[in-house]
């Protein structure tokens, strides 16, 4: 019986080209529109852990003793002693410290000219904790974090600057003044977004495209990095200005950000009851004052929190779905004044014994192909329309591309809409009175 | 025009769902039209922000990993380096210029105990020679004097006499003369001896558009915590070579440091660069709209053929009775008018709808009136033009189909 109906459709769409051309392009327009701001979106609200990502918590306390600012909620990183007093305690499963600041890098005796790079200090469980990839050699070790060891991990883009991306590992880097030995170089990595060293979002104005950035190019356990390094720190927020600036160990400032891997409910719990203990402490020895004031988000709570995907990519996706229901309404008129231009003919198939539901089901087949000839045009508008977000100043322009899964939509979207636009004139041309028709006729 | 209304009511009448639909079509897109423009006109008005600095002369060029101990040195050293490039003005050490990084964002109170807040402001920190470089209008009280350049240890001098700029002046103290008062940063000092036209932050509107303007100029001596960042003026037609010779000559005036290539641009370029996202959004709004005019321009082709058609009969037993072409042509053109007031008037509570959702979630004003008239006037233009094609093969069906059967 599909067969048949699909025979009908195709036939009754070559009668009239003009009308079939004019709802395969609104439907194709449509759909690039909608599918190309839907797979930037995709793109950037996804979930850069998938299955690791409900384990990851960000602890926040207020380390803000002063009654300036607001204390709604607490600030997005730590001072270097809550971040390190937590951190120390090892009451998660995996934690590290992270701090990014910029470095200058040179290969000692090489020819090429200083880089500029940014470094995060972190420790040892980065790498285990957020699934991190090795190209060569493998991270530091805990004994490493302790004994503040010179060593660093690079990333596969600066492998390729610095050495041309061979096996480095062993080699000596000049990270400002102090020598330290690559013991790690990553596989390009590009995590979207840069989850965790998402911060500040509620200060950004929905401006959060610099949250999809390149990671750093060079890691290093958190206690050297901060010594090699120090007086270029920059702090996310201070409560009095530091002594120093850059220098931010015993400033009034906060600067750190703290993770950790949890993997049960309990556990959860657990750490939970831990960081209101340690602020209530801290309050008692008069370096806190809004102990109350803790929180712990999972990654995704967290991203969702600091609203991670640009205000603007999330209008576009608006803008575009209201185009698709103009195209959509552009549709349903034109599938009416085609299906009721057949009246005689459905009247006949009424006269000669076919249901209503028949008559129905012939109609939104042949909706259905108009929506899979849209699809098709839809899908080569959307590669059109990526191709032009590529060329778009933005820092994730280069990862937008059709997967798979954003492909099986494009489709489904597309003979979803048609089918939906074809379901009111359908359901007209079924209750057209088979008598009326055959006396015009 | 003696043109009844009276019969194309009645046969629209016949055809409420499709003229109900066509309306629906022309509604939103007159929602959508509406509030792209005004989304594309707020954009574009954000990239016309007045920094108040003489943009056209001036270029940056920031220093980065050096020994941060060293600062005085590296200031000596490029500071009489540079100054002997041909066709330089003048160079001098600031701590940020308008559209680049931001480096002297802090909250001051106006009184020494933090009790009254004064908000969030960017102190511009600059050497001798920077405030005239920039070009900044004085509009009361002095510029600073040899004497203002004070030492600095942290990232602001602790006690100094500053400038502000009107809008500050009147956020600050709304109702009185600006010269002389006082505020507090923490622990740092400062009082108000000259009023500046404008001076736009560097990151554009932290904490909204209103706060753009919302900075302090500190004058200091560069040493330690004011090296690295350079202030260049030469004569506009020169400047893209000065700096190229600038970002060059680094090598050899200061072989330790390294340029930070961002960051050493013209302020037009670093301009340019700071709205581009702003460009391509107002560009892509562009494209919707265009879509958009076309998607229902090529509806309501479709549908008037499908209905020219349909009526052939009819036109032809009107044309035989005595109707001229015009008469055809006119009746459809009236036809397409009513459908889309109808549209226009539905989508005028739409736009207005899909305004106050986008106050919501985005900075917006309200949709200003005279939006609607204007987009009323162009879908109404857009129906008319699209009709045309269909009214013109109406008005040429000749009489004698009345005669034969269909």
């Amino acid at each position: 019986m599909f067969g048949y109906y699909l025979d009908l459709a195709v036939r009754s769409l070559k009668r009239n080209k003009m009308l079939t051309a004019l709802m395969v392009i609104a439907i194709a327009v449509g759909i690039g529109a909608s599918m190309t701001t839907l797979t930037v979106m995709h793109l950037l609200s996804g979930d850069p852990l998938p299955g690791k990502s409900a384990h990851l918590f960000y602890p926040q306390v207020d380390t803000n003793p002063t009654n300036e600012g607001s204390h709604a909620e607490p600030p997005d990183m730590m001072d270097y002693r809550s971040a390190v007093d937590l951190w120390s305690a090892q009451r998660a499963d995996r934690q590290t410290l992270i701090v990014d600041s910029s470095i200058k890098v040179r290969v000692p005796g090489g020819k090429l000219p200083a880089l500029m790079e940014t470094m995060l200090s972190s420790t040892s469980d980065f790498f285990p904790m957020f699934n991190v990839p090795f190209q060569y050699g493998s991270a530091w070790t805990s004994e490493d974090d302790a004994r503040h060891a010179r060593v660093a991990v690079i990333l596969a883009d600066l492998n390729d600057k610095l050495f041309a991306g061979q096996d480095s590992v062993g080699r000596t880097l000049r990270l400002k003044e102090s020598d330290v030995r690559v013991v790690g170089v990553l596989k390009p990595w590009r995590p979207l977004p840069q989850f965790y060293d998402v911060v500040g979002g509620r200060f950004s104005d929905g401006d959060t495209a610099g949250f999809y950035t390149k990671p750093e190019g060079v890691f290093m356990p958190f206690t050297s990095g901060l010594e090699i390094n120090d007086g270029n720190f920059q702090q996310f927020n201070c409560w009095h200005p530091p002594e120093r600036p850059g220098h931010l160990e015993g400033a009034s400032c906060n600067w750190i950000g703290l993770w950790v891997d949890l993997d049960s409910a309990a556990k959860v719990a657990d750490y939970r009851r831990f960081l209101a203990g340690y602020a209530e402490q801290q309050k008692a020895l008069g370096r806190f004052t809004h102990a109350d004031n803790t929180r712990l988000r999972n990654l995704m709570q967290w991203l969702d929190y600091n609203g991670v995907v640009p205000r603007d990519v999330r209008l576009q996706t608006w803008l575009a779905f209201a185009f698709l229901g103009i195209c959509l309404f552009n549709t349903i008129g034109l599938l009416l004044a085609k299906f009721l231009r057949r009246s005689g003919e459905i009247g006949v198939r009424r006269a000669l014994g076919a249901s209503r539901a028949a008559v129905f089901a012939q109609c939104l087949v042949e909706a259905g192909v108009i929506g899979l000839l849209g699809g098709i045009g839809g899908w080569l508008l959307t590669l059109a329309g990526l191709s032009l977000v590529r060329r778009q100043p933005a820092v994730y322009a280069d990862m937008a591309h059709l997967d798979a899964s954003m492909f099986i939509v494009t489709f489904a979207l597309a003979i979803a809409s048609s089918l939906l636009a074809g379901l009111l004139p359908a359901l007209r041309a079924c209750r057209v009175a088979p008598g009326l028709q055959l006396k015009a006729l | 025009m003696t043109m009844q209304i009276q019969p194309i009511l009645a046969a629209l009448r016949r055809h409420r769902l499709a003229t109900l639909l066509i309306a629906l079509e022309i509604a939103l897109a007159c929602a959508v039209l509406c509030n792209a423009c005004f989304l594309i006109i707020s954009r574009l008005q954000l990239t016309r922000v007045n920094s108040g600095v003489d943009e056209s002369s001036l270029a940056s060029l920031k220093l980065t990993g050096y020994d941060e101990t060293s600062g005085v040195d590296l200031n000596a050293r490029v500071l009489s380096g540079l100054r002997a490039i041909p066709g330089m003005q003048s160079v001098s050490v600031v701590n940020e210029v308008p559209f680049g990084e931001h480096a002297g964002t802090a909250g001051i109170t106006l009184d020494a105990a933090g009790q009254h807040k004064g908000g969030v402001v960017e102190f511009y920190v600059g050497g001798p020679g920077s405030f005239q470089a920039l070009g900044l209008k004085l509009i009361s009280g002095r510029a600073p004097e040899p004497d203002d350049y004070q030492p600095i240890t942290s990232f602001v001098p602790a006690e100094g006499s500053v400038l502000v700029t009107s809008v500050l002046a009147r956020h600050l103290w709304p109702d009185a003369d600006p010269l002389g008062k006082e505020f507090w940063c923490d622990k740092f000092h400062f009082r108000v001896v000259g009023v500046v036209a404008h001076l736009a932050r560097p990151s554009g509107g932290e904490g909204g558009p209103d706060t753009i303007e919302w900075s302090v100029f500190a004058p200091a001596q560069p040493g330690k915590n004011l090296a690295g960042m350079y202030l260049l003026r030469a004569d506009p037609a020169q400047l893209s070579r000065v700096l190229r010779d600038a970002r060059a000559s680094i090598a050899k005036i200061a072989p330790d440091a390294v340029v930070d290539l961002p960051s050493s641009q013209t302020i037009v370029e670093l301009r340019s660069g700071y709205f581009q996202q702003d460009r391509a959004m107002a560009g892509m709004l562009v494209g919707v709209i265009v879509a958009l005019l076309l998607v229902t321009a090529l509806g309501i082709v479709g549908l008037a053929s499908f209905w020219v058609q349909q009526r052939r009969r009819q036109i032809g037993i009107r044309r035989a009775i005595g109707a001229t072409r015009g008469d055809i042509l006119r009746y459809f053109q009236t036809e397409n008018f009513l459908i889309v007031s109808f549209g226009i008037a539905l989508g005028m509570v739409l736009a207005f709808g899909l305004n106050v959702m986008l106050m919501k979630f985005y900075e917006l004003p309200h949709l200003p009136l005279y939006y609607l008239p204007i987009g009323a006037l162009v879908l109404w233009a857009l129906g008319q033009l699209a009709v045309l094609g269909p009214a013109l093969r109406a008005a040429a069906v000749p009489p004698v189909v009345a005669t034969r059967s269909v």
